[in-house]
């Protein structure tokens, strides 16, 4: 690039009607849409390859691997030929630290720190596990399902020794079924369900009945747990994990009593919840979902949003899943390209009013999961001891001490403690913090909202943001 | 009962075996993998101590959001291990407290 002016590269590299960021199911399914119909667009995705962590791995995977994780997963395939249209650029291990309210997105590869200049930006940034804190949560051998899960979809990993799996949601149950079939060993299943949740559940499980294909893998799950003769516990509550350097054993409480099994890797979860990194970092609206326990950007039929040229697709506006997800990147594709005005117009919107139709079986099964697997109380409100934040290391008795000399939002507890301001940028701690705060204010948690996400929204260097210089920024 | 904290390889991928170094012991990984999955799978229980209170911890996410897996590579401090795919040569160490800022010039 040397010789050209600051406008020169703007024009040349770094203009493109369409950005999309994150190459999930969402992201894939409208970079499909514009490439077909050969709109200049850019897919953003801080992975190497393509597919979202529910397709993570897939474009150099084995038969032996594709075999254990299932027919789902499989089906991504396709969807990663998204990417394949001419007119679509692919940028792998690309992180947004910073959009601008004038829809410029800045990001950092490997070959240093660049922007793009948009008319259209489709925010596809999928969901982040839900933290799921209790006492010893932060000892090694602690790890998430899902991290758990892409141990294995990346590299054929499965734990060693005992491994105890513990939490809620589908997810959970996924993963027992994966670790099996690749040849691993669960030492045990504890359910953190809480009882009253089936009760509650009950009444929508009729719009369950209408996703055939999500009740079916549900019964086929319990019925793989049951032929393993995998220990099975329920309704488990009171988690304590014990440990000096590493995780050693799980307290916990089922059928009335105490219990502890020894375990060497235990897998946590309890659910999924929109990334809003991005979009709180927009300062757009977002509206607290009380049965869910979390925040959904505010956005209309397609993902439409307060700005007028940033759509939200997939699990990142609301949890509703993969399939789902793509149904959502094909709806926000086509929007944006009514705006763009690139093509016949009223073609545009009768496939927006197909896609419409599709997306609605999918929805109807959400409530009945939502309400069964609403996370437990001990995890939204832990108690005092827990660690919450695990960057800065600041505990729910810190949080609930602040509270108590006249702290009222999270953005304060920074001042008292720096929760938040560590590496992760609160967002294993942001829900919980919130949380805290309103249950010892006894106000709801919309009142006491969320922290602001301030750029850059990932860590980037001083030498990242000198090269952005360079290219004349 | 002492617990190992260790992944076995489950599925054999056939990608290439690379060496990497890990605070002086030669470690074996597989082409295409991250660090933090080469380490879980060599038995490594932890990957840094927190600036705080000097607490163990080791990958918790793998998916780039917890940070829990900080590490020095090649020199450079502070970057994710399950961000990062092995390279034959590769020099990874732990990181022990807090990030130098003079580092990041
Ligand atoms: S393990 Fe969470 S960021 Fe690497």
């Amino acid at each position: 690039m040397v010789g050209c002016t600051a406008q020169e590269i703007l024009t040349m590299t770094h203009k493109s009607p369409l950005v999309i960021i994150g190459a999930g199911p969402a992201g894939l399914a409208a970079a499909d849409v514009a490439g077909r119909l050969g709109i200049d667009t850019i897919v953003l995705d801080d992975q190497k390859s393509a597919g979202g962590q529910i397709y993570r791995g897939l474009s150099d995977i084995g038969d032996n691997l594709l075999k254990v994780l299932g027919p789902e997963y499989k089906s991504g395939r396709e969807l990663v030929s998204g990417l394949e249209h001419a007119s679509v650029t692919w940028k792998p291990q690309a992180t947004v630290w910073q959009i601008t309210e004038d829809g410029t997105v800045y990001y950092s590869d490997p070959t240093g720190s660049s922007y793009l200049q948009s008319e259209q930006v489709i925010l596809a940034t999928g969901a982040l596990e839900r933290p799921m804190p209790f006492p010893g949560w932060t000892l090694p051998g602690v790890m998430t399902a899902g991290g758990i899960q892409i141990a294995l979809k990346t590299a054929g990993l499965t734990p060693e020794g005992e491994f105890v799996l513990v939490g809620s949601g589908p997810l959970l149950l996924l993963l027992t079924r994966q670790v099996l079939n690749a040849g691993g060993k669960i030492t045990a299943l504890i359910e953190t369900t809480p009882r009253q949740n089936s009760f509650r559940a009950l009444k929508y499980f009729p719009g369950m009945l209408k996703s055939r294909e999500l009740l079916r893998s549900g019964i086929q799950l319990t019925g793989v747990i049951r032929k393993h003769g995998i220990p099975h516990y329920r309704h488990a509550s009171s988690l304590t994990a014990v440990g000096k350097e590493k995780v050693e054993g799980l307290q916990f409480r089922s059928g009335g009593r105490m219990h502890e099994l020894g375990c060497s890797v235990l897998g946590i979860h309890i659910g999924v919840v929109p990334n809003i990194q991005i979009s709180r970092h927009l300062n757009l609206s977002h509206d607290w979902q009380p049965v869910q326990h979390c925040w959904y950007p505010r956005t209309g039929p397609c993902g439409e949003t307060e700005l007028s040229w940033l759509r939200i697709a997939g699990d990142g506006r609301g949890i509703f899943g993969a399939k789902a997800a793509e149904l959502q990147g094909t709806l926000a594709a086509w929007s944006a390209i009514v705006s763009l005005d690139k093509t016949d117009q009223s073609g545009a919107k009768e496939m927006i009013q197909i896609t419409k139709e599709k997306l609605l079986p999918l929805s109807s099964a959400r409530p009945f999961i939502d309400c069964l697997y609403a996370p437990s109380q001990e995890f939204l409100t832990p108690a005092d001891e827990t660690i919450v934040c695990r960057c800065e290391e600041v505990s729910a008795g810190d949080i609930r001490s602040y509270v108590d000399l006249g702290c009222t939002g999270p953005n304060q507890t920074k001042s008292f403690g720096r929760p938040g301001m560590g590496p992760c940028q609160g967002r294993y701690c942001g829900l919980v913090v919130s949380e805290l705060i309103a249950d010892q204010r006894q106000v709801p948690v919309s009142e006491v909202g969320y922290y602001r996400i301030r750029p850059p929204i990932k860590p980037v260097t001083l030498a990242e943001l000198a090269s952005l210089h360079k290219q004349g920024m | 009962m002492a617990s190992v904290f260790r992944f076995s390889r489950s599925i054999n991928r056939d990608t290439r075996l690379v060496s990497i170094q890990f605070e002086n012991q030669v470690i074996e990984a597989r082409e295409g993998e991250t660090i933090a999955a080469a380490l879980l799978a060599n038995g490594i229980d932890f990957t840094r101590k927190t600036p705080v209170n000097g607490q163990a911890r080791a990958p918790f996410c793998m998916v780039g959001t917890c940070f829990e897996c900080l590490m020095e590579v090649d020199q450079i401090p502070n970057l994710q291990a399950c961000m990062i795919e092995v390279q034959e040569g590769m020099v990874v160490g732990r990181m022990y407290g807090p990030r130098n800022p003079d580092d990041d010039t």
